[in-house]
């Protein structure tokens, strides 16, 4: 748009400047994003272990990192952690959105209560919740004093349960983010359409099942995107409250490959690892973001 | 929105309303939960959290808890307490939170009032990095940082949380700047005014909101921070989130409970600050951040 035809020494410069402007930015991002990841790329193919080394050995790493036990462990907790992350999010927001927007008093003050925890680093809710729920202090014990002898929730020290402690923390953490864009899908709905429908004699559960539920699919899909990106990212959740343990009980691919890069030199397949995070991110977040730019057109 | 809101069709008797308020309250309790149980105990002897109710009120008030994880804390080998890490996440966040704002005003900029071929691109490239989960930076970064000579340093993690902000930063940006009428623009471009003119003098004095969005949810990631600061810090460089983690789980002998609910207090309580006193912008934020603008 700025391609006058007077090519004076200023107005050329004036052409150039936004595109020089940019440039740093891009510059570091192609060389910070881009061409490290095409590096870790490489070595995931290479025969790096306690530092990068630049021999290749093809997919050895990939083949070996799929017979790792420990890798399995990870990918299985990955997928329950996951699953019952964003579904319980997704309930538990819907849910109090729902709640919420039944012209509540007070809606104000429950608000920022629901979604303050999100403000908070994922170290200090792990380290709140670790406390929480181990049993010698914590919500098992105080039920204990309050003379429910039998009550047991000794998840976080179970191998089968831990994994479970992990869920509650996170849902803790972002279920309110979830209510909030559901909050604001339900207040982006015309009243009209719903006036008409109870017209009709249509009931609240009608209502919502029928018509308002169905609208919120935008609000749902951000909410998946969103919520499973954090979840292939989880890090330092798990540091916090379980340390990857009992045992390997807790290990998610995140921990995986920070452990496998830094602490066991086997720097090869830690970047295979990561490769294959990346992917999995890549798979969901590419088709999202390029239909949103498309939309904004 | 708000008007919408108010003119809400739904009609609920009394029973199902006192269910709603029951329901809200019970979700209510189960968020504040955690916060209530931390603060509890910070201000308990260790002898009641040990033998005692972490729902109870201390019987014997103390703060020495927190003077204990502020200043005489064992993190690591030394007892130095929580302050000289809480001292190294400001001299972090402060310096690479308005590095990636003003570059990301810079850029939305460009990108929607400056258009060229190829632009859409540009930012779809600069958009992903948001997204791509860090663990594939990790290695070359390391390496990255020792040939800069900044391994370990303050200074490397800005570098960090700079790069890795821009895409954020730039996001919100575009997307608010998309909605500023370019007529302006192009009115002040006729008066004869250059790139950085408009923008000092049109673009910016108008982005309070879109600032204030871009400076809490930068401020707020960088804090809450933990991999790089895991990965790249040395001792005298490692955030407050970093540290805590290690009076927390790595003090050998009795677990001083008290001191480290105080602890994790501290290290939440920058950005409660930020979240009470600009909550609208943070969600603002974070609803930006599932790209929707």
């Amino acid at each position: 748009m700025a391609d006058t035809s007077s090519p004076d020494m200023r107005t050329r410069l004036q052409n150039w400047l936004p595109k020089l402007v940019l440039a740093p930015s891009f510059a570091l991002v192609l060389f910070f994003v881009y061409g490290f990841i095409l590096f870790t790329i490489y070595l995931s193919f290479s025969d790096s272990r306690l530092l990068p080394s630049y021999g290749l050995v093809g997919w050895e790493n990939y083949s070996k990192l799929f017979r790792l036990s420990h890798w399995e462990t990870a990918i299985t907790n990955l997928a329950v952690f996951a699953t019952l992350y964003i579904v319980i999010c997704s309930v538990i927001g819907l849910l109090l959105a729902i709640l919420l927007d039944q012209k509540i008093r007070g809606e104000g003050v429950l608000r920022p209560i629901y979604l303050y925890p999100m403000a908070l680093s994922f170290i200090v809710t792990g380290t709140a919740w670790k406390w929480m729920l181990d049993p010698g202090i914590g919500i098992e014990n105080t039920m204990h004093l309050w003379g429910w002898e039998s009550f047991a929730f000794d998840w976080i020290k179970n191998r089968d349960y831990a994994i479970y402690t992990v869920v509650l923390a996170a849902v803790w953490q972002s279920s309110g983010f979830t209510m909030a864009m559901f909050l604001a899908g339900l207040r982006g709905i015309d009243n009209e359409i719903l006036k008409a429908a109870q017209m009709d004699g249509a009931s609240n559960w009608q209502l919502y099942r029928r018509i308002i539920i169905p609208q919120l699919r935008p609000a749902f899909l951000s909410a998946f995107v969103i919520l499973s990106h954090l979840a292939i990212k989880s890090y330092d959740l798990v540091i916090a409250l379980t340390g990857g343990g009992p045992g390997r009980a807790t290990e998610l691919p995140a921990t995986f490959m920070y452990s496998y890069t830094f602490s066991r030199n086997q720097m090869g397949i830690g970047a295979s690892s990561a490769v294959i995070m990346l992917m999995t991110v890549a798979a969901i977040m590419v088709p999202y973001l390029y239909a949103e730019l498309k939309e904004k057109k | 929105m708000a008007i919408a809101s108010s003119e809400n069709a739904m009609r609920s008797g009394r029973f199902a309303r006192t269910l709603i308020y029951l329901l809200l309250l019970l979700f209510a309790l189960f968020y504040l939960l955690p916060l209530f149980v931390m603060l509890v105990n910070s201000l308990k002897p260790l002898s009641e959290i040990t033998g005692g109710n972490m729902m109870a009120l201390p019987d014997v008030w103390t703060i020495q808890p927190w003077l204990s994880a502020w200043s005489t804390a064992q993190i690591g080998v030394d007892p130095t307490g929580l302050k000289p890490y809480f001292l190294n996440s400001i001299a972090m966040a402060l310096p690479a939170v308005l590095l990636s704002t003003f570059f990301g005003a810079l850029n939305g900029y460009v990108l929607t009032k400056w258009q060229f071929r190829g632009h859409n691109i540009v930012f779809g490239l600069l958009l992903f990095s948001c997204f791509i989960p860090f663990q594939i930076v990790l290695i070359p970064m390391a390496q990255s940082l020792g040939v800069l000579g900044l391994a370990g340093s303050t200074t490397g993690l800005i570098l960090v949380h700079f790069v890795y902000g821009i895409g954020f930063t730039t996001l919100y940006f575009r997307n608010y700047y998309a909605a500023f009428p370019t007529e302006l623009v192009r009115a002040a471009q006729i008066d004869g005014a250059g790139f950085f003119r408009i923008f000092w003098r049109i673009l910016l004095p108008s982005s309070g909101p879109i600032i204030a969005v871009s400076f809490i949810w930068q401020f707020t990631n960088i804090w809450n921070d933990f991999l790089f600061g895991a990965s790249f810090a040395d001792a005298d460089s490692q955030p407050m989130t970093v540290a805590l983690n290690n009076l927390v789980s790595s003090s050998t002998g009795v677990k001083e409970y008290n001191v480290h609910f105080a602890g994790a207090i501290m290290a939440a309580l920058p950005t409660l600050v930020v979240y009470v006193v600009a909550g609208r912008y943070f969600v603002r934020g974070l609803m930006a951040g599932s790209v929707k603008g």
